[in-house]
């Protein structure tokens, strides 16, 4: 399969949509665009898992590339591994649903359309480069539409947070672009020889134990602003709060894992002996995120703030699933970056429909909804229930695979942390339930709420789609694993130093 | 064991019914679902009862002992080379009997919420979590897999946690089913942290591999795992004390019971079900599913013993005290199950000296019928007078004959009284706990004695003392309420019977026990003191119980208010984690994490703003900015040149 039909199909939908007139076409070209984009994603796991059961072996799958910068050895060279194509499924789901819940926009909805879409092509390309040059573009792609969903479709207090997330995104990528540079001065395999981008001639080679604990700090904490690293967290709870329910989809489901995928793909894989090196910051500033994160969403009060903050603690997975730095934990890592994509997304559309028909987010104001919308409320708890850990569900196993994989590490202090992580999910179990006990629980705080209507077909159908990805990967979860395992390996075999169970 | 598929339906079909009744339920059938779902249920039973047939009397047994039984295995989800959740059924005895027990029970209460719950609203709902119960339950207990079994685990908690909040218009429902959703929760941390100890260190999830592994002290695993240690404790204590973290808290066991008493806002039914007779006793199935191991490790299986003892105390105390019918049917629930964890504790792993855990499997199962029935008469009781509270009733045997004879007969079984189910298994557990540890036993039968009397309390004052002066409005129930009622009274009557040392054992081998009959006068004495003092306070209207609290004082006040263990909690929860960690951390993340964010674009928008001011696009300005500067390198210059 050609990987550039995924950065192809979105531009052209994009140009499509400026070609329309009226709502009606906009969404009903961006609803088969992203149905295509669906479409695309499965055939691409299906062709990818033929190639694999065929025997070919080979890091990246798919692979074609072009000279695009020759005096810089930059090329446009796209290839996917398992873990792609897992992130390139998970974007295909939350654009698609976003897409659905945003289906009444009525405020300059050809641009929002257009920026919704384009805002995957940005996704798509991200996790498909080979090349370290391209993957900074595509990340920086997925950055600025992001600041304009949120300063004009917004609420609230919407040019701050547009404001906010836009200045630490970019001193993310600074940090990450600073990081990208060092590393190519570092590629020569001989004094004065080509330098390279390309990630898989750069796993090859090995990069100067000097250079690589200069530049991974700032390659991860530059994507580990993207994935809510602690301190840099902030931007999350005010840009999540203040965007449109679309955005806050993608922002959560899809742009807080191209940091993970970054963590995971450029910095540890590049640089396995930095990576073990600084295993065990990052695991402290893990372990703080999920349980300060925890804590802090215990004591929210409006709906997007607790998701939001429960991003922050749910994402510590992932960093404490890659910082720990086992076969399992990465897979877990990776597991946890896919389920939290699609809960998180499936709790913001709940939350966005519960908002547009109540108007309001506070959880003390709401309250008996189930008897209400039963559809929408269910979904809430659903997405509730996922977020806590329910088996069956996605969270549940990517946790587990987390706890597993970290408890493999056999260092005492891990082991607390592991511990520390486990306490998190009763935290997490406290503040779902109240927020789920207080909202559609409970008698009806407001006979308003009484002549609201449940959801509509393309509110289900986008709960339905969110919740489809969530059960797949929660009843049957050997497929997602098998998917990822070979690519985690890979990096685990660049990490050398594998500390795998005995 | 062939592979019959009729096993297979034992779980599927609830989780069909489930899925059915879930997604189409509301729309389709609203009223029909419930006679569904019973039906559902009678085929599970089936299913199950000719399994247990099969298991015991055909297939299971291999010279004389019975096996192991492994079917359906597949790979779930593959953590690393040597350890999987590898999804499985297992048969051996207990298991056979759970998925009878379950079933069996699982029906009746199916059976019986037709008439209780007729006109609800959102019936085929309440169906549809009842299924999920008891397909989780099924699941539970079937499993070849320790991760299996919590997974399985935490789905039982969630559907207690759906039908406890049943009824989620009512605040106190929503908040009894968070508080046992999270109480357990908790525990659960301990049965997680458990597993991970396990997997690491004996590098399997299988049951099977995993006691084989662990209890041959010459292996590698078994070296490693006892010799592993923090804070001075074996790695595998620790593994099965928090393992047992985890079943104490589904079990109810002290400290962590609190859930249960407030779990009663459920449909009555659905305590009958979950909170009497199955996934309470879950804890105690946990223990017995690892017990080799346990034996294995004296000090962990020394704990099960005295938290259980305490337990079934300190239970029996309060429930002397609480008037809420449920819920002093709630603390005895605690009480038995302490009873069965202690018969566990004080037991060994073979031959003569496995009497406990035969003994502990034995009530599990005669509890299980007197339990539901006493649950399902209480929720007749409340059927009809419309409170849980015993100040509302009295000189009910009138109105309600069936009601009242079945739960003599329930109260007469779990008192100990012969030849009711009740006496022969508890008979048993002390039998082995004065074989083990005297200590135990003395309080064993002291909380048989006070057993008696908080039973016979609560039937002389519901079916006796005062006439409440309730009329009789709709009769006693249904039909479909008496049926279930009456099948439990038999079974009540009648399960002590079963030759029960024959098929379930923890060495799978016979075990021959009989009735000593100068060994049980001293309980059957105490049960009939404590029966008889019932009588004598409660049967008839008088003033002496008010008395005898007013004399007690204190000490009745505190167990009347459950020794303030809630207040404990209350305090740690809110003083301590809301306000001493929560808020602080929401604190922090607003003015300093965040603070230093914002501080960050303050200090360079300040910046900027200060030197904005040189660009002034006047050429006066920028003229005096240059010659300052030649003036200022000219200074250097001729300052450093030297």
């Amino acid at each position: 399969m050609n990987l550039s039909l995924l950065l192809l199909l979105p531009v052209i939908t994009c140009l499509a949509i400026v070609c329309c007139k009226g709502l009606k076409q906009v969404r009903a070209v961006a609803f088969t665009g992203a149905g295509i984009q669906l479409l695309l994603a499965f055939v691409l796991l299906v062709l990818f898992w033929q190639e694999r059961s065929s025997g070919n072996a080979a890091p990246m799958l798919f692979k074609s590339g072009y000279v695009w910068f020759a005096s810089f050895n930059i090329n446009y060279h796209v290839g996917v591994d398992g873990i792609s194509v897992a992130m390139i499924l998970l974007t295909a789901f939350v654009v698609l649903a976003g897409v659905l819940v945003s289906w009444n926009t009525e405020t300059m909805f050809k641009e929002f359309f257009f920026l919704l879409i384009f805002l995957s092509a940005g996704a798509y390309g991200f996790f498909i480069s080979l090349d370290l040059f391209m993957l900074f573009f595509f990340l920086e792609l997925a950055v600025i539409p992001k600041f304009l969903l949120i300063g004009i479709w917004g609420s609230g207090n919407k040019e701050y947070s547009a404001m906010k997330l836009a200045l630490m995104l970019m001193a993310g990528s600074a940090l990450v672009f600073t990081g990208l540079v060092g590393l190519y001065f570092n590629t020569a395999v001989t004094k004065g020889g080509a330098h390279t981008f390309d990630l898989l001639q750069i796993a090859q080679m090995q990069i100067p134990v000097q250079a690589q604990m200069l530049f991974f700090p700032f390659l991860f904490v530059g994507f580990g602003i993207f994935t809510a690293l602690f301190p840099f967290h902030t931007w999350v709870p005010d840009g999540h709060s203040s965007a449109p329910t679309a955005a806050s989809m993608f922002l959560a489901g899809i742009s807080m894992k191209l940091g993970g995928y970054g963590c995971l793909r450029v910095a540890t894989y590049l640089m396995p002996d930095a990576a073990h090196t600084y295993a065990p910051y990052i695991i402290l500033l893990a372990t703080i995120a999920i349980i300060y994160g925890a804590f802090v969403t215990m004591m929210q009060k409006d709906l997007k703030y607790i998701n939001a903050y429960s991003s922050v603690s749910h994402c510590g997975f992932v960093l404490l699933g890659i910082g720990m730095l086992t076969k399992t934990s990465i897979t877990g890592a990776v597991m946890q970056m896919v389920s939290h994509g699609l809960m998180t997304a499936l709790f913001f559309a709940a939350i966005g429909m519960l908002y547009s028909r109540t108007h309001t987010r506070m959880v003390d104001k709401l309250g008996g909804l189930l008897k209400i919308m039963p559809f929408i409320s269910t979904v809430f708890v659903l997405a509730g229930l996922c977020s806590l850990g329910l088996p069956g569900l996605s969270g549940f196993v990517a946790e587990m695979t987390v706890f597993m994989g970290s408890w493999q590490n056999p260092q005492m202090l891990y082991r607390l942390a592991t511990i520390l992580a486990c306490a998190s999910i009763v935290v997490t179990a406290v503040y779902i339930l109240r927020a789920v006990g207080k909202t559609v629980m409970g008698p009806v705080t407001d006979s308003h709420y009484n002549s609201l209507s449940d959801g509509s077909w393309n509110e289900r159908l986008a709960a339905i789609l969110l919740f489809a990805g969530i059960i797949a990967i929660g009843i049957a979860p050997f497929w997602l694993n098998k998917l990822i395992t070979p690519g985690v390996e890979i990096i685990m075999q660049q990490a050398g130093k594998a500390v795998t169970l005995k | 064991m062939p592979n019959h598929f009729y096993i297979l339906l034992i779980p599927l079909l609830p989780l069909v019914s489930f899925l059915v009744l879930g997604l189409f339920g509301r729309k389709y059938f609203n009223i029909s679902g419930g006679v569904m779902g019973t039906i559902v249920l009678l085929a599970v039973t089936v299913c199950a009862f000719v399994t247990a047939y099969d298991y015991f009397f055909i297939t299971g047994k291999l010279n004389g002992i019975y096996q192991h039984i492994v079917l359906f295995k597949y790979t779930w989800l593959q953590f690393s080379s040597s350890v999987s959740i590898d999804m499985g059924f297992l048969l051996d005895p207990i298991s056979v009997m759970m998925i009878v027990i379950v079933s069996f029970i699982s029906l009746m209460v199916h059976l019986f919420s037709l008439g209780y719950m007729k006109g609800e609203e959102r019936l085929a709902t309440y169906y549809a979590f009842l299924s999920l119960f008891t397909f989780s339950m099924l699941g539970l207990v079937l499993s070849s897999n320790i991760f299996q079994l919590y997974i399985f685990w935490e789905l039982v908690g969630v559907s207690s946690y759906l039908l406890i909040g049943f009824y989620f218009d009512k605040p106190s429902a929503v908040a009894a089913s968070k508080k046992a959703f999270i109480v357990t929760r908790f525990a659960d941390l301990g049965f997680l942290a458990g597993i991970l100890i396990l997997a690491f260190n004996a590098e399997t999830l299988d049951f099977g591999t995993l006691i084989e592994r662990l209890t041959n002290g010459q292996s590698s695993w078994s070296i490693a795992i006892t010799s592993a240690s923090f804070m001075g404790i074996s790695a595998l204590t620790w593994a099965l004390v928090l393992v047992f973290a985890g079943g104490a808290g589904k079990s109810a066991m002290f400290p962590l019971h609190i859930w249960l008493p407030d779990a009663m806002e459920g449909p009555t039914p659905v305590s009958a079900l979950i909170h009497a007779a199955t996934m309470v006793v879950a804890g105690v199935y946990l223990v017995a599913r690892l017990f080799p191991v346990f034996s294995f490790d004296g000090i962990s299986l020394n704990i099960v013993a005295y938290v259980g003892i305490l337990s079934a105390l300190i239970a029996a105390i309060i429930a002397c005290t609480q008037t809420d019918i449920k819920r002093v049917l709630a603390y005895s629930t605690m009480s038995q199950i302490g009873y069965m964890m202690f018969a566990l504790g004080v037991s060994k792993y073979s031959g003569e000296d496995g009497l406990g855990y035969m003994a502990s499997m034995f009530h599990l199962f005669t509890h299980a019928f007197f339990k539901s029935l006493l649950f399902l008469g209480a929720g007749a009781v409340i059927h009809m007078v419309h409170s849980n509270e015993m100040k509302d009733m009295g000189g009910l045997r009138k109105f309600m004959p069936v009601t009242h004879i079945c739960f003599l007969i329930a109260c007469l079984a779990i008192a100990g009284i012969p030849p009711f189910a009740g006496f022969f298994s508890k008979e048993e557990i002390l039998t082995a706990a004065f074989q083990n540890n005297r200590f135990i036993y003395g309080i064993g039968l002291f909380v048989s004695g006070l057993t008696a009397f908080y039973m016979f309390r609560l039937y002389f004052s519901i079916f006796w003392n005062k006439d409440a002066g309730l009329h009789d409005v709709h009769g006693e129930g249904t039909m479909t309420m008496k049926i279930p009622l009456i099948i439990l009274a038999t079974a009540s009557i009648f399960a002590g019977f079963v030759p029960f040392s024959k098929y379930i054992t923890s060495d799978g081998a016979p075990l021959e026990t009989g009735v000593n009959i100068i060994f049980s006068i001293a309980p059957v004495l105490l049960a009939l003191a404590g029966i008889a003092l019932a009588a004598g306070l409660y049967k008839k209207e008088n003033d002496k119980p008010a008395r005898i609290t007013a004399a007690l004082g204190g000490l009745y006040h505190a167990a009347y208010r459950k020794f303030y263990i809630d207040e404990i909690y209350l305090f740690i929860t809110k003083k301590i984690i809301f306000n001493s960690i929560g808020r602080p951390a929401a604190w922090i993340d607003k003015n300093i994490a965040d603070g230093l964010m914002n501080g960050l674009a303050w200090t360079t928008a300040k910046i900027a703003a200060a030197i904005k001011g040189f660009q002034s696009g006047k050429i006066q300005n920028y003229t005096l900015y240059f010659f300052a500067g030649i003036a200022g390198l000219a200074i250097m210059v001729i300052y450093f040149w030297k």
